[in-house]
């Protein structure tokens, strides 16, 4: 297995007198999926927002290909080419794919913008994902569907040249057929050699895609597992109970809090 | 031989003729690099009917006006009526266009109007106390008014929008140093006045957070109350100068008009094509050739009949001279490009429609929303200056009720009714053009038909409710088309 692109040590983040997130470790390879599962308020989205520099981690370290990183703001992460594809999508409905793909990094020439050249890019990014369902780059993202807009949303992230993505389930209010195109585009990123972390409730995704899995349970990471060394049952009693035979934390009594 | 010559340079041409386009992306699917002008005219068709009217009511509706007028009224459709229109209207639209960027977010400045009147009032008083404000003013209210400059440049420097501080502080320059009246710094003091007055604004809503239309209702009567201070109650300002006068009534003369005409389509049709060729260079979908062609040419047979009817004499009697093209109509030209270019050829004016359409969007994309909230409203302010300087030229004096009555009802009036959505995040420069017409055509010819106050103010209202109504079931047909 080659180096870790994103590694997590230690990772502790408290909300006042809430102690959201124990002593998190993390790893996530390149080319590999790692889903990210729990119960509500296990941390998950916290976790990806500690990663994303949206709330900066208490104590802990970070690793970006094995360099210690401080991610202070969503600046620092987009920098190391960290992106997040958020579950209510950050889209502007008002605005064309291509407008949306480029927003707040414009790409311009002597101070104006340089619209054939983003389209350019744009379509290009969307063709190396194998994206063929959008009729027009320069539609408008309000007469997209929810499958379409999960696409827009996943490509802008690529566009980047970003090397970890995170996707807070993106399968959360879509269709059986636009939850088919996302998988296939999730699996795509991985095979171009990102580092792809997903944050999903539904198992069956989880084990279609994902070659690790991530459980939280309490703000603790109960276990990392392969997905295929584990089953459905496992999975679901580590996010429910924190562990599952041989698996996860140790019996409450033996936990220090 | 030279048959063969000719079948030569015929082999070497064929190939270049049939590879494609350096850079032409052949793998997108649907996303086809070249339309005829039946598929152009269907997409454009398809576009109207999924909700993206734009600004075509307003266009129709402008057409039936002049329709209307000229078939009830015998001196509508005549020249010195239609370049009288074009003086009366242009204010309005000067204005509305400045609201058109705060509209685009979805806020509203219901203060530009009387704000205007501040910079009109504070115009004149330059003028004819020849630049001695302390002494037009009075103490108090001038060290009022510099202070308030001095808050303007800071505020504007805190949130980092340089071109506010720096017209703040051209503003607080030509008070303080008292510079000997002359129209054009007037003019110029008029217009860094307002970008003071917008700097202050834009910071209560976008730092502090008051919504903007409790900040600009507050100070609409703020203002109203300060252009009452300058002028005094009952009293009148008079712009007695031949260049502040000549904004509004000056007209170009006949070389001029026709140079504004072909550099205006010339412009144009360069930007056009321009764009057209490179998209089409570069592969990417592009307009029919004949389509772009064929707009240029209209807009250059408009162009050259409207230039031509106004250089005629259009004066009532033998005794004087009046032709060529009105100063205001370079001037609204002139702003609607720099607007236009702003809005859609720069990363400003993307992250401003970003803002109006999704803000928390915006937000995560590295946009400063507060930077561009606040800087909407310089702009706003700042072109109710310009607004003022052609009403108050219009009329050649300042008056306690410049700015005031119902003069930003109808800049936003002519702003929704072109087509911009007070919802935010949709709209363009040329709606508050096409709605400044409307409104202009509407007063104008309601008066020529003798029509009382009364039913001027109601057809107003309604057709400005038909706008909004348009706007609004448009909206509802673009969600539904979503879907």
């Amino acid at each position: 297995m080659s180096e870790p692109i994103l590694e997590l040590r230690g990772i502790n983040k408290s909300f006042g007198p809430v102690h959201v997130l124990h002593d998190i470790d993390l790893t996530v390879n390149p080319g590999e999926v790692t889903a990210l599962v729990g119960d509500n308020g296990a941390g998950k989205s916290t976790l990806v927002k500690c990663i994303a520099g949206i709330h900066p981690s208490d104590s802990g370290e970070v690793l970006f290909e094995g360099e210690p990183v401080h991610i202070k703001g969503p600046r620092d992460a987009a920098a190391l080419g960290i992106e997040v594809v958020y579950q209510d999508l950050a889209l502007a409905d008002n605005l064309d794919i291509v407008q949306n793909m480029f927003l707040g990094r414009e790409r311009t020439k002597g101070g104006l913008l340089d619209e054939t050249d983003m389209e350019q890019a744009a379509r290009k990014t969307l063709a190396s994902l194998s994206v063929r369902t959008v009729k027009s780059v320069r539609t408008q993202v309000a007469s997209l569907s929810g499958g379409q807009r999960q696409t827009v949303a996943i490509a802008k992230a690529v566009l980047w040249n970003s090397k970890v993505v995170l996707l807070d389930e993106p399968t959360a209010a879509l269709g059986v057929a636009q939850t088919r195109q996302v998988l296939d585009l999730v699996r795509r990123l991985a095979e171009q050699g990102l580092g792809v972390v997903l944050i999903s409730h539904n198992m069956n995704d989880v084990f279609e895609v994902a070659d690790r899995i991530a459980c939280l349970y309490l703000g603790r990471m109960a276990a990392v597992v392969g997905s295929k060394d584990v089953t459905h049952g496992q999975v679901v009693e580590l996010i429910t109970a924190g562990r599952s035979g041989d698996l996860g934390i140790a019996r409450p009594e033996a936990a220090t809090i | 031989m030279s048959s063969e010559e000719d079948s030569m340079t015929n082999t070497t041409e064929t190939p270049s003729q049939d590879t494609p386009a350096p850079g032409a992306i052949s793998d997108f699917g649907i996303d086809t690099t070249s339309m005829s002008t039946g598929e152009a005219m269907r997409d454009y068709w398809a576009r109207v009917r999924g909700g993206e009217l734009g600004s075509l009511p307003a266009l129709l509706g402008l057409v039936v006006l002049l329709i209307v007028f000229s078939s009830l009224s015998d001196t509508f459709f005549t020249l010195g009526n239609l370049a009288n229109l074009l003086q009366q209207g242009a204010s309005i639209t000067i204005i509305a266009m400045g609201l058109v960027f705060v509209l685009l977010l979805g806020e509203i400045d219901l203060s530009a109007g009387t704000a205007s009147g501040v910079t009109a009032s504070v115009m004149a008083l330059h003028l004819i106390h020849n630049g001695n404000l302390l002494g037009g003013m009075g103490n108090t209210v001038f060290y009022v008014f510099c202070g308030l400059l001095v808050l303007a440049i800071v505020l504007a420097s805190l949130m980092r929008i340089w071109a506010g501080a720096v017209l703040s502080l051209i503003a607080f320059l030509i008070a303080v140093l008292g510079v000997p009246a002359n129209a054009w710094l007037e003019m110029l003091l008029a217009v860094c006045v307002g970008a003071a007055i917008g700097s202050i604004t834009g910071f209560l809503v976008a730092k502090v957070g008051i919504p903007s239309f409790v900040v600009t209702l507050a100070l609409f009567l703020v203002w109203g109350g300060v252009v009452l201070q300058l002028i005094g109650q009952g009293g009148t300002l008079g712009l007695r100068d031949d260049t502040i006068f000549n904004v509004a009534n000056g007209n170009l003369n006949t070389a001029g008009s026709w140079l504004l005409c072909v550099i205006a389509v010339g412009g144009y049709a360069a930007v056009v094509l321009t764009r057209h060729f490179t998209r089409l260079r570069k592969g990417l979908v592009a307009q029919p050739t004949s389509l772009v062609l064929a707009k240029i040419g209209g807009l250059a047979l408009l162009a050259a009949v409207a230039t031509f009817a106004l250089t005629q004499n259009r004066a009532p009697t033998d005794l004087i001279v009046i032709e060529g093209v009105p100063y205001v109509v370079p001037i609204v030209l002139v702003l609607l490009v720099i607007g236009t270019f702003v809005l859609d050829r720069t990363s400003y004016g993307r992250h401003i429609y970003a803002v109006g359409g999704n803000t928390e969007a915006a937000r995560r994309a590295g946009i400063n929303v507060e930077q561009i909230r606040m800087s909407v409203f310089v702009i706003a302010s700042s072109a109710a200056a310009i607004g003022a300087i052609v009403y108050s030229s219009k009329v050649g004096s300042v008056d306690p009720n410049a700015g005031g009555g119902n003069t930003l009802l109808l800049s936003v009036g002519a702003a929704v009714i072109g087509g911009t959505s007070l919802f935010g995040g949709k709209g363009r420069l040329r709606d508050a053009v096409i709605g400044g017409a409307v409104l202009a055509i509407i007063q104008n010819g309601m008066g020529l038909l003798k029509q009382p106050a009364a039913v001027v103010f109601i057809v107003t209202g309604l057709v400005l409710l038909l706008a909004a109504s348009v706007d609004a079931l448009s909206r509802r047909r673009a969600a539904v088309a979503a879907r």
